[in-house]
């Protein structure tokens, strides 16, 4: 295996199945992660000996409750380097949090005639948010390019972003290319007009150290099943003056503080943007991810995943007939990686490639304009997590060799 | 290898069919006509119909971008409803769904689907089965609508 000293696979049973009498080779991580049992253990843990609500309860069950959901709260900010443990919300996901900002910073502060930048390479839960944003207040939004690598154009942002800016919304790592965009190269500009930043940050918390009063984000979003941890759970990272400033969008539950007949008033950060019954296991699950990427180590994840990166790319640029998208040079590239094979159709190789046990993602990649962009319909996925080795990577090339000469070989024998 | 069970999906025929699509154009004097996709993978077909005056299938043709077993799964379904009734050619539809589903349905019915029918054995890869359905899918949507020519997305 690449040797970065990260020896994981007893902690994940699913991998060691067989599918389709192949042996599993999991490299769908960008869409979702698989668990450790350490994980998983919490789960069980909080649900055969803590379950009750949080914040509302008396007794010790509810205090066990609300003590662990906290303290997940506190592993994140640790994780992130938040300031405070105010400053961080639990959301559903991403999109969640996303959704969150565009819905009330966003709203209050975005006017007709206005700016909003994002980039080509977004996702669309990094940027349909933005675009009915833009829709509904009559304001513009404006996409920044990519270069001819696939890295986002540094030149087009300069011009982009202008003092009519009031939000830029950029992913940190592209799910499609895997490209890691300077963001805070990119903060210092948006500020410099008097924007604010808001990073994606679904595709890099999981696989990069990620500091956000380093990068000076003012928000940041992400999930916590790509990194080890349930579904159900994200985290909207903001700066607390900003937070403070805004209002809600969602009522009820512990969000609350004083309620008459004729008006409310809401409770401190983070609670007031947290209403309802919050996925309360979930945090705790995505508590005991990070107890567990912490234990590891996240400069030896980003390492090891360079070190497949390094591996796998120029081999894959080697490969005949096949078109991989994104920057070429290992340096500038994450453990995603999208490519076709010339003259099939990416549902046709990833099925050809789930019977070899080979699972990867094909499709657009909830990246419709992106993938406009690249003029394509959709394309294949290879995504990369800690517990991949240098096995995975030659039997995902095997695989593709397999495929080609399977179709080539059948369309044939069809003549 | 594991690429061997892949014989069970691609067959000679429907590769035959998707190398070579039948009625693959469109039509100019189409009296129902329906764009369809599949948003999870951004395959996308035009479905031109031609009713004559007793409401038969006079022409048929579609355009548009997909998969092998999408392509091929339209090649088929054009050749199989070419002359049929509308309620005939709804009937197909409606067993070619139901067979990819695992429904059993009887052999004449089946036999009426040509080499339609041979998409059965994308059941055994039900991620796929959306894809050998799109074409039917829009052939019904297109003969069900009430106005003459009907474009949707």
């Amino acid at each position: 295996m690449v040797s970065n000293g990260i020896e994981v696979t007893q902690d994940f049973a699913i991998l060691t199945q067989r599918v389709n009498d192949e042996p599993l080779t999991y490299l769908d991580n960008a869409a979702t992660t698989q668990k450790p049992r350490q994980v998983i253990a919490a789960l069980t843990r909080f649900y055969q000996h803590d379950n009750a609500n949080v914040h509302r309860g008396i007794h010790t069950l509810a205090a066990r409750a609300t003590a662990q959901y906290e303290a997940a709260r506190g592993k994140v900010q640790h994780f992130i380097h938040a300031a405070e443990p105010a400053e961080v919300i639990f959301t559903k996901g991403t999109t969640d949090g996303l959704n969150l900002v565009a819905s009330t910073y966003g709203e209050a502060h975005v006017q007709a005639g206005d700016e909003i930048v994002i980039s080509i390479m977004e996702h669309h839960s990094n940027l349909i948010p933005w675009q009915q944003l833009a829709l509904r207040k009559h304001a513009t939004l404006k996409y920044i390019g990519l270069t001819a690598e696939g890295e986002l154009d540094l030149a087009d942002a300069a011009q982009k972003i202008t003092d009519k800016t009031k939000i830029v919304a950029l992913t940190h790592a592209s799910n499609v290319l895997g490209t890691v965009t300077p963001l805070k190269r990119l903060a210092r500009l948006a500020h410099h007009h008097g924007a604010v930043i808001v990073g994606d940050g679904a595709q890099a918390a999981p696989h990069l150290k990620v500091d956000v009063q380093d990068l000076d984000v003012d928000f940041y979003a992400f999930s916590g099943h790509k990194m080890l941890g349930p579904t159900g759970i994200g985290v909207l990272y903001g700066k607390r003056a900003l937070l403070d400033a805004t209002e809600p969008y969602q009522y009820g539950g512990e969000m609350i503080d004083l309620v008459t007949r004729d008006a409310s008033t809401w409770t401190a950060l983070p609670w007031k943007f947290e209403a309802g019954t919050p996925n309360i296991a979930g945090a705790i699950g995505l508590g005991a991810a990070v107890d567990y990427l912490e234990a590891i180590g996240m400069d030896r994840v980003a390492a090891h995943e360079h070190h497949l990166v390094a591996e796998l790319l120029p081999k894959l640029l080697d490969l005949d007939d096949l078109d991989v998208y994104g920057p070429h040079d290992p340096t500038k590239h994450t453990g995603v990686f999208a490519f076709n094979i010339k003259g099939l159709h990416p549902h046709d190789v990833a099925t050809a490639l789930d019977m070899d046990g080979v699972a990867v993602r094909a499709g657009h990649h909830c990246a419709q304009p992106l993938m406009q962009e690249l003029h394509q319909v959709a394309t294949v996925r290879a995504s990369f997590y800690l517990y991949n080795t240098s096995a995975d990577i030659n039997r995902l090339l095997n695989a593709i060799q397999e495929v080609k000469e399977f179709f080539s070989h059948g369309s044939v024998e069809a003549k | 290898m594991g690429l061997s069970k892949l014989n069970r999906l691609y067959r000679a025929v429907i590769l035959d069919h998707a190398a070579h699509p039948h009625h693959q154009h469109a039509l100019a004097a189409a009296t129902n006509t329906i764009t369809l996709k599949n948003p999870t993978c951004g395959d996308v077909i035009k479905l031109d119909v031609k009713l004559d005056a007793t409401d038969h299938i006079e022409d048929i043709g579609f355009t548009g971008d997909g998969c092998t077993i999408s392509q091929s799964s339209a090649s088929m379904m054009t050749d199989a409803v070419m002359g049929k009734s509308k309620e005939a050619a709804l009937h197909m539809a409606k067993t070619f769904s139901d067979m990819v589903m695992g429904q059993e349905h009887p052999q004449a019915d089946l036999d009426q689907l040509q080499d339609a029918a041979i998409l059965s054995s994308v059941m055994q890869f039900p991620a796929r089965i959306k894809c050998a359905t799109l074409a039917w899918w829009a052939l019904q949507r297109a003969l069900l609508r009430a106005d003459q020519v009907t474009k949707e997305d």
